[in-house]
């Protein structure tokens, strides 16, 4: 299939490969912020193209691992009126709230709708006046610019019975965390390409500098990641931290301007708590105030919902690249897909799912 | 297809279906004598007792059910009738059995549209009649409206085993060649495709069609088959980790050999899923002694179901119970069982 077995190429990873292990002569750590990265690395294996030398750390960049577990259960209990559609992309239905998932409210009776698009959840308010339409709006900046077109959309219909649920996170103050921690061993960073393709990549340039670490613009495919950790170590061994670009052919420098723009017009930037990690300063978007009639969480009454995580799931530390997923106790015993403790054994993306199903470790119940 | 140029619905005073179609009185009468029994008309049906009364032989039979609850019913490729009598057929042809009787189970909900069951019925009659097998009993239910959703169908069917044929994984050995009889993920991604949040527009139709003449012609070519499967929800990993479980012998397969239409690869990665965890109607797993393969292939690939059967893996001692890959680029990896449903990614 053109623009996918091109960067599946057997020979071109094989080169990169080589090309690794030619320039590698020391031991480097580096993080693959986004999940969709995870899940390629897992998929392919990609651990068997790299020298032993090379670490690779999975990040945080998985939307549905780091959505706060109190945002789940406001889903939950809005999902559950008799009033409201609930709407949501497909793999936040089996994220575990601290009583259930969203899954079960519609094993329940609550009419809870999996979309692939927000706008899909205008076309069900409009079908539906008599009902409340919620569409759960999660994601890093990739995500956000369509969950705010939703909202641009509804307002222009003059729809009164549409609101998102919103948690949508950032990604360079998660990557300042993780830097800033006395912990931290990362050296060099995959930064998430699709973010990137709405973001640009100019905001990495002072992350680079001031934490003298190599940032490079990274795709999805083995091809993409394989030239992407090429880069990083090209940098790490020649002694450079500077932000490139290996995913040119979808990023440029200052993204998408016109999603920006609408960013910038939906949402404000605020601060966030991240499952697992906790509230970082001005790391997520809010809904803009003169948006507020879309705002789910000003609709429904959930201001009461403040949780706190299992305390036998180290999600924390996997998404902060501290531990891998097989350190967890939990891993593969208490916690698998079919029940997860955190929400990285949930999504395909998240790196305890992306384990458990590519490369299960000894001592697994099965 | 269009149905209604050659068969007029026979019932058309009732445009839905009503309680009273599941009474047991006047209504329920006229559906089974104007609508099931003239459809699906064969000696035991046309008797009219409780039960089908058949003639026993000698040999094994095979004896199997499925019920059928798809969403939407009427997909790209076929309806939720015409995939009731493949699934069962398909099942018994799994078992090295001839299909040869069906008995049908309908729910039906109030107000599902007489037009639709008639669709249906009849593209029941077309597949059984594509398949060889007779519908000799059946019943019909009604619910409230609200208590189905438009029409549950239920299948069992009869087959008789083929003399000789002795269809058992715990026989699989180490060595032993897997071959599948064509693409993968067709019904799933047709049914998906449909279906209301994830309406997309594709070419690609649902796969349901019978197996039992491709089984015919494999089962003509060697004796010697360990495993015949269709894999149907889950798709081939999860029927491969099944196989690889109940007989011990672990397996590797090729990815680059395992045939995909662009589409429905295409399909898969827009919405983040795996094909070969897509269910398909009317595709065979078949594991067979190495020896014996080229021979099965080869039956499979000059008849109309197998056109593109391909080997696409093999079984191994190396790790027991565990299904291997070596992916398009050449590294190693498992695959797993498939965990609850297949969910769309968000991005």
């Amino acid at each position: 299939m053109k623009f996918v077995d091109e960067f599946r190429d057997i020979e071109l990873v094989r080169n990169l490969s080589a090309k690794i292990h030619e320039i590698t002569t020391k031991e480097w750590t580096i993080m693959e912020i986004c999940g969709g990265q995870t899940h390629c690395i897992m998929r392919y294996n990609l651990e068997e193209f790299l020298p032993e030398k090379i670490r690779l750390v999975h990040g945080p960049g998985c939307p549905v691992c780091v959505t706060p577990l109190e945002i789940i259960d406001k889903a939950v209990r809005i999902a559950q009126r008799e009033d409201v559609i609930f709407t949501s992309f497909g793999d936040m239905l089996r994220v575990p709230g601290s009583e259930k998932d969203l899954m079960s409210v519609k094993a329940g009776g609550g009419d809870v709708r999996i979309l692939y698009s927000p706008l899909d959840a205008i076309k069900i308010a409009e079908d539906n006046p008599d009902k409340k339409v919620v569409f759960f709006a999660i994601g890093f900046e990739t995500t956000a610019p369509a969950n705010a077109m939703a909202v641009k959309e509804a307002s222009r219909r003059g729809l009164k019975n549409f609101s998102i649920l919103s948690s949508h996170v950032l990604v360079p103050p998660a990557m300042e965390v993780i830097l800033s921690s006395e912990q931290n061993r990362i050296e060099g960073f995959l930064a998430a390409g699709h973010v990137c393709t709405v973001m640009g990549y100019e905001e990495y340039i002072p992350i680079a500098g001031k934490y003298r670490i190599p940032i490079v613009v990274t795709g999805f495919e083995p091809v993409d990641i394989l030239k992407g950790i090429c880069h990083v170590v090209m940098q790490l061994e020649e002694g450079r931290y500077e932000v490139e670009n290996a995913y040119g052919r979808v990023v440029s420098r200052e993204g998408n301007l016109a999603a920006r723009k609408l960013l910038k017009d939906v949402y404000d930037v605020t601060d966030m708590k991240w499952r697992g990690i906790g509230n970082i300063p001005l790391s997520g978007f809010r809904l803009a105030s003169k948006y507020g009639e879309f705002n789910a969480e000003q609709i429904f009454d959930v201001g009461d919902i403040v949780q706190q995580e299992s305390p036998l799931c180290i999600a924390g530390e996997v998404l902060q690249g501290l531990k891998k997923p097989g350190d967890c106790s939990a891993f593969g015993r208490e916690c698998k897909p079919e029940h997860p403790l955190g929400a990285p054994m949930v999504s395909s993306e998240g790196a305890c799912s992306a384990y458990y199903r590519f490369k299960k470790t000894e001592g697994m119940e099965t | 297809m269009d149905f209604q140029l050659n068969c007029p619905i026979p019932i058309s005073e009732y445009p839905v279906i009503t309680m009273a179609h599941g009474s047991g009185g006047v209504l329920s009468h006229q559906l089974i004598d104007k609508m099931f029994r003239p459809a699906f008309s064969n000696e035991q049906l046309d008797a009219g007792h409780d039960g089908a009364v058949l003639a026993s032989g000698s040999g094994e039979m095979a004896f199997t059910t499925d019920s059928f609850v798809v969403k939407p019913i009427f997909f790209p490729g076929g309806n939720i009738g015409d995939l009731a009598v493949n699934g069962t057929v398909n099942d018994l042809a799994c078992c090295g059995a001839t299909p040869e009787y069906l008995s049908v189970g309908m729910i039906l909900e109030e107000g599902l549209p007489m037009e639709d069951l008639w669709k249906i019925v009849l593209s029941m009659k077309e597949a059984a009649g594509k398949a060889g097998v007779s519908i000799v009993t059946g019943d019909t239910k009604v619910v409230d409206h609200g208590s189905g959703d438009q029409i549950f169908i239920n299948t069992s069917g009869l087959g008789r085993v083929r003399e000789g044929v002795r269809i058992d994984p715990s026989s699989c050995r180490p060595g032993d060649v897997i071959i599948l009889s064509g693409y993968i993920g067709d019904h799933g991604v047709a049914i998906m495709s449909a279906r209301e949040g994830l309406e997309f527009e594709t070419g690609i139709e649902s796969d349901s069609a019978p197996l039992n003449g491709l089984v015919d012609a494999i089962l003509d070519a060697s004796t010697g088959i360990s495993v015949l499967r269709d894999p149907t929800r889950g798709g081939v990993a999860t029927t491969l980790n099944e196989i690889s479980r109940s007989s011990g012998v672990g397996m590797v397969l090729d990815e680059k050999a395992i045939p995909v239409r662009k589409e429905v690869q295409g399909a898969c990665e827009i919405l983040g899923l795996d094909p070969l965890y897509i269910a398909n109607e009317g595709k065979l797993l078949v594991i067979v002694p190495e020896s014996e393969a080229g021979r099965v292939l080869e039956a499979m690939q000059n008849h109309s179901m197998g056109t593109h059967a391909a080997i696409i893996g093999k079984l191994t001692g190396d790790h027991p119970s565990v299904v291997r890959m070596t992916t398009s680029i050449g590294s190693g990896r498992i695959i797993d069982m498939l965990t609850g449903e297949q969910l769309p990614r968000i991005c």
